[in-house]
């Protein structure tokens, strides 16, 4: 083994490369200038995600345990792109007085996670893809607790490493059924062993549950509502975008190639828990005031839309949920954008205070109001082709209860989001957020929203590349 | 073979003005300054579509003996399935080419004109961003290679329609007529999308040349199974033809265009007379083959749609006093003569007249017919007024204006040798050899046209002497240029040999003046001259004793025959109350009241599950174990 196939890991030699450099810049850089680093560390960053999108050897290495595929390479870009977007929101947070002495922190351990999620996604082993999930993970919960000295922000630390532990415990005892059910632990002999007995089961069921925890599926998702409202914006944006997608990538990615023996199960399965995470996620996002609870719980219904996609197990169920991904991280970046904008300008984040808020900021509403459009898949912006695909997948497998049951929600969906949109633009306020400019980051961020919204869209041509890479059980 | 894809830019250009003038005119830019890079860029636009039309008709469009159908440039733009999908792209065909010289024509004489009549309007880089949108929309849909990139182009041409219509927004007027305008076209652009999914459904394809090839398999699918005695291909036909007289204002959804003429007057000449409202007579000579091939009974129906509005806007213009909207009802008139001469033809040779007749009319109207309202809009500029009581001699003080207008008058009138008269002469002999009753009503309808033009004419710059406050003065040159350009399109039109150009089988067509037709064509053409002379020429008191004599007749012909008072009717008293309201009831009650009940029934539920969103984490804990024994449980024990 000469040491260019290495270079099959390129994504993660390259973050742990900078994560590196983030720490030997924290050691020495002039301590009055430690602003400095957060531009370091973004124009870093920013270079590996161009680099990632250069051709790259596929293939697996260490005896099949790290697998490097178009499709997995696809994912992780499209999750670079999205760090970058948050990296890029959080610079004008990160120069906030209490926070400039934590910045090199931030971006080690958020780097950190992105390389759990990769090793993740190239999971051709049980053990790798545990050892990436814990990676992914724990700095996240740390990074919750990001404003240690606020109370909530430490309860949201708290809970995430707890629940997670739980969660990674199922996860673990699945394994191990897994494992001594088939005396294997890579994925291609596990799934030529598998067969079809009730502790497989039990144990495909574990696993299930803990990834389930991932993605905040229900009932799985109650840490979520609490987690997200304690953590920071950029935080939380990160948690329900990046952290949300790579588990649901590599969910697909083992369902699809691990289990395709037990597909009648994972397929009743899946139907049932993404009608629950549908309904009841819409049902506590209609009763929420502040909007990072609000954003959780429509992130918690969109997991279960995402689900329909994999439902089918079909090549265009993956395509659909490789592009929804894509087009929700522009969404939700853009809708948490505008909140972390105003909140960290003015520090309200409930829906009544963005009342008026169209007359006062114009242009945050509007790449609000079409951020949310997207969410609730409002043609013509590209939230709408997602859901279209989606339900097309489902549909071309004979789920049509099941996308009848989404379009139900959907509509439900639909008057939350625009609730929102409501107060925005029609309601009327006395001490409406004032007329405020935000920095420069953070408009460069949502720009890169907006033309993310609107391109992903109207350009086939992302859908063909991603239709080209994807595959089915 | 010459490489058209250069034409995407005919597409493109426009679109890029829009975004440009649109979003950052106002800052980037003073108003004059936009308006000057509006009209170059349609400028350029005009060039590309000229060289284009050359290169088409004399170097290489030709092949055997027969124009082809090249299709430029091609983009799947939204796959579904490997064979359903929808492209955009450019279809290049004599009917098409034909149509990007006369939008970019009329476009740009538009341009400049607006340049001088809209000089000093609050938004005016707002309406120069708003004429690009149109013409992109308009040309969008005229070089569709398939019906749905046509029907979005088609849409796209109704809210550009819509925002002109609306421009001067601050009066509710024409609020109320940019949303009658939507609504209406709406409506009937149902029918179309209806027709566009019975018909694609029933050949599988959107395709232009594939569905109009006249040999191809696709245009014999669903002709032989039949609907309440109609083949599945004449109703779509006919639902496709519904969108067509939406947008061609043809009875009975032509209430629209009197009122659209609230807009500025340079688009009422571009759109509401000279391209938009002659996209339905587009629509059928593009399904052309399928009309004459597969659903006759349908092109028999736009035969009659056709003669019947051409006749009834014909009597309605006679009457009106509003100057433009006699040229509004003027060209529902024409573009019916173009509908019905579209329905007499037949598909190939001989029997194919009607088609040429019909493009060729079309091509010559929209010159005329442009020239007649921009040089209303010159007269409306100096007088202040839009109705013909507030004017008269008026052509001492615009000579200009009354030359071109009066060369606009006697074209429409059809006198030789300008170009109506060869186009109408096609239309009338077409319609002569095929059905003797619309032949009658065509001619009909070309004496009452010589008349009711010429009543405006004579009304307007003879007459009696009115006073004007003060005293009204030529157009500039950038309104008069315009003016004298479309003046000389409408005296040579007519020359350009259209058998050989355009025609139903893209081959040769012999045809050649049948005296038999144009000498009485003429005849009624001045007879109607004559009456309008004797009424009108000198302030005389026999418009108004015939007015009392045919008192009824005169009063229903004025108000437009009550048709918008009937569908007030038809909507108000009859859908509001009899469907609306029973509908509404049901909505508040039962749908509100059940919708109503859910939320209850989920403000109940999130009460009693707001337990397990307590924020204690052993609760979560325990929430979470359960739901994965239940998991288990259900699928181990239950439902394996």
């Amino acid at each position: 083994m000469s040491l260019g196939t290495f270079l099959i890991m390129r994504h993660e030699l390259l973050l742990i490369t900078a994560a590196l450099l983030v720490l030997i810049a924290e050691l020495f850089w002039n301590p009055e200038k430690k602003k400095g680093i957060s531009h370091f560390s973004l124009i870093l960053f920013g270079v590996i995600t161009i680099i990632g999108f250069l051709p790259s050897p596929e293939g697996s290495i260490f005896g099949g345990m790290y697998v490097s595929s178009g499709t997995r390479l696809l994912m992780k870009n499209i999750l670079n792109i999205g760090t970058l977007i948050v990296f890029i929101q959080s610079i004008g947070w990160l120069k906030k007085e209490e926070n400039v002495e934590k910045v090199s922190e931030y971006f080690l351990l958020l780097i950190s996670t992105l390389v759990g999620m990769n090793f993740m996604i190239s999971a051709g082993h049980f053990l790798i893809f545990y050892i990436g999930i814990e990676l992914a993970i724990i700095p996240i919960a740390a990074l919750a607790a990001y404003d240690r000295y606020k109370n909530k922000s430490a309860e949201a630390g708290i809970k995430l490493i707890l629940s997670s532990a739980l969660s990674s415990g199922i996860l673990l005892y699945g394994i191990s059924m897994i494992y001594g059910t088939t005396g294997t632990l890579y994925f291609n002999e596990v799934a030529a062993l598998f067969g079809n007995t009730n502790l497989q089961i039990l144990g495909f069921i574990f696993f299930f549950a803990g990834m389930a925890f991932k993605i905040s599926i229900v009932p799985f998702h109650l840490w979520t509502a609490d987690v997200y409202e304690g953590s920071p914006v950029n935080i939380t944006s990160y948690l329900s975008v990046i952290s949300k997608g790579a588990s649901v990538f590599i969910l697909m990615i083992i369902l699809f190639t691990v289990f395709p023996v037990i597909i009648a199960t994972w397929q009743k399965t899946i139907f049932v828990v993404s009608v629950l995470t549908m309904t009841i996620g819409n049902l506590f996002a209609i009763r929420q005031q502040n909007l990072k609870r609000f954003l959780a719980f429509s992130s918690i219904s969109q997991a279960g839309y995402i689900l329909l996609g994999m439902i089918g197990g079909n090549q265009l169920g993956m395509a659909s949920i490789i592009y929804y991904i894509l087009v929700y991280v522009f969404s939700n970046l853009g809708a948490f954008g505008v909140v972390a904008a105003i909140s960290n300008a003015k520090g309200k984040e409930n829906i009544d205070d963005y009342n008026g808020l169209y007359h006062t900021n114009p242009k945050l509403s509007l790449v609000m109001t079409l951020a949310l459009f997207s969410l609730a898949g409002i043609p013509p912006v590209a939230g709408f082709f997602g859901k279209f695909f989606l339900f097309t997948a489902a549909a071309q497998k004979g789920f049509y209860l099941l996308v009848f049951i989404a379009v139900l929600n959907t509509i439900i969906s639909l008057y939350y989001y625009l609730l929102v949109v409501k107060a925005m633009f029609i309601s009327k306020s006395d001490t409406p957020i004032e007329s405020f400019k935000s920095d420069i980051s953070t408009r460069i961020a949502l720009g890169i929203c907006i033309a993310g919204i609107v391109l992903t869209g109207f350009a086939s041509i992302i859908f063909e590349v991603i239709r080209n890479l994807s595959f089915g059980v | 073979m010459i490489n058209f894809s250069y034409t995407i830019w005919i597409l493109i250009l426009p679109f890029f003005m829009f975004l440009l003038l649109g979003l950052a005119g106002h800052k980037l830019f003073k108003a004059k300054l936009s308006g000057l890079l509006g009209t170059g860029g349609l400028g350029i636009i005009t060039i590309l579509s000229y060289i284009t039309a050359y290169r088409y008709f004399f170097v290489t469009g030709k092949i055997e003996g027969a124009f082809q159908k090249i299709t430029a440039v091609n983009i799947t733009w939204l796959q579904f399935t490997d064979k359903l999908h929808i492209d955009m792209g450019v279809l290049l065909d004599p009917i098409s080419v034909m149509m990007l010289v006369v939008i970019t024509t009329v476009s740009l004489m538009v341009h400049i004109y607006s340049l001088g009549y809209m000089k000093g309007e609050k938004g005016f880089e707002r309406f120069f961003s708003f004429l690009s949108l149109f013409s992109f929309s308009m040309l969008g849909l005229v070089l569709a290679t398939n019906i749905f990139q046509m029907y979005i182009f088609w849409e796209l041409v109704g809210v550009s329609s819509f925002l002109l219509i609306g421009f001067y927004y601050q009066k509710p007027s024409a609020v109320r007529a940019s949303k009658k305008a939507f609504i209406v076209t709406r409506f009937a652009d149902l029918g179309f999308l209806i027709g566009i999914l019975i018909l694609s459904f029933n050949t599988k394809t959107f395709d232009f040349i594939t569905l109009t090839n006249p040999t191809g398999t696709a245009i014999l699918q669903g002709t032989g199974i039949g609907f309440l005695g109609l083949s599945i291909m004449t109703w779509s036909m006919i639902f496709v033809f519904m969108g067509g007289v939406g947008k061609s204002a043809m009875f009975p959804f032509h209430i629209w265009l009197p009122d659209a003429m609230e807009g500025p007057t340079p688009v009422s000449a571009l759109i509401h007379a000279a391209t938009m409202v002659v996209a339905g007579v587009y629509l059928v000579a593009r399904m052309f083959p399928i009309y004459a091939i597969s659903a006759p009974v349908a092109l028999h129906v736009v035969a009659y749609v056709g003669a019947f509005s051409s006749l009834f806007a014909a009597i309605i213009a006679c009457t009106q006093t509003d100057i433009k909207r006699v040229l509004a009802y003027s060209t529902m008139s024409q573009i019916g003569m173009m509908m019905c001469a579209l329905g007499v033809a037949s598909y190939g040779g001989e029997e194919g007249l009607g088609y040429m007749a019909s493009m060729f009319h079309l091509f010559t109207h929209a010159m005329f017919k442009a020239l007649l309202f921009l040089g209303a809009g010159a007269i409306i500029h100096a007088v202040h007024s839009n109705y013909m009581t507030d004017m008269g001699g008026l052509r001492k003080y615009l000579p200009i204006t009354h030359i071109t207008f009066l060369i606009a008058c006697l074209t429409i009138a059809g006198i030789p040798p300008f170009s109506a008269f060869f186009s109408k002469d096609e239309i009338l002999t077409a319609a002569f050899h095929s059905n003797k009753i619309l032949f009658g009503v065509e001619y009909a309808v070309a004496g009452l046209t010589a008349f009711y033009m010429f009543r405006l004419y004579f009304n307007i710059f003879w007459g009696k002497d009115t006073q004007y406050h003060h005293t009204p003065h030529e157009a500039p040159a950038t309104m008069t240029i315009p003016l004298i350009l479309l003046a000389i399109a409408s005296l040579f039109t007519g020359f350009i040999p259209f058998n050989k150009l355009v025609t139903s089988d893209s081959k040769v067509l012999e045809s050649g003046l049948e005296m038999m037709i144009a000498i009485p064509s003429v005849l009624i053409g001045l007879l109607g001259i004559g009456i309008a002379y004797v009424m009108y020429r000198k302030e005389t008191s026999i418009p108004d004793r015939l007015a009392t004599t045919f008192k009824y007749g005169y009063k229903w012909a004025y108000n437009k025959f009550y048709i918008d008072e009937l569908y007030l009717f038809v909507t108000k008293k009859i859908i509001f109350r009899y469907i609306a309201q029973p509908v509404a009831w049901f909505d508040r009650h039962i749908v509100d009241g059940t919708m109503n009940a859910i939320a209850t029934v989920t403000q109940v539920i999130s009460f009693r599950i707001r337990g397990f969103q307590s924020g204690q984490l052993q609760k979560y804990a325990f929430v979470f174990i359960t739901g994965v024994i239940m998991l288990a449980i259900f699928f181990i024990y239950l439902w394996k």
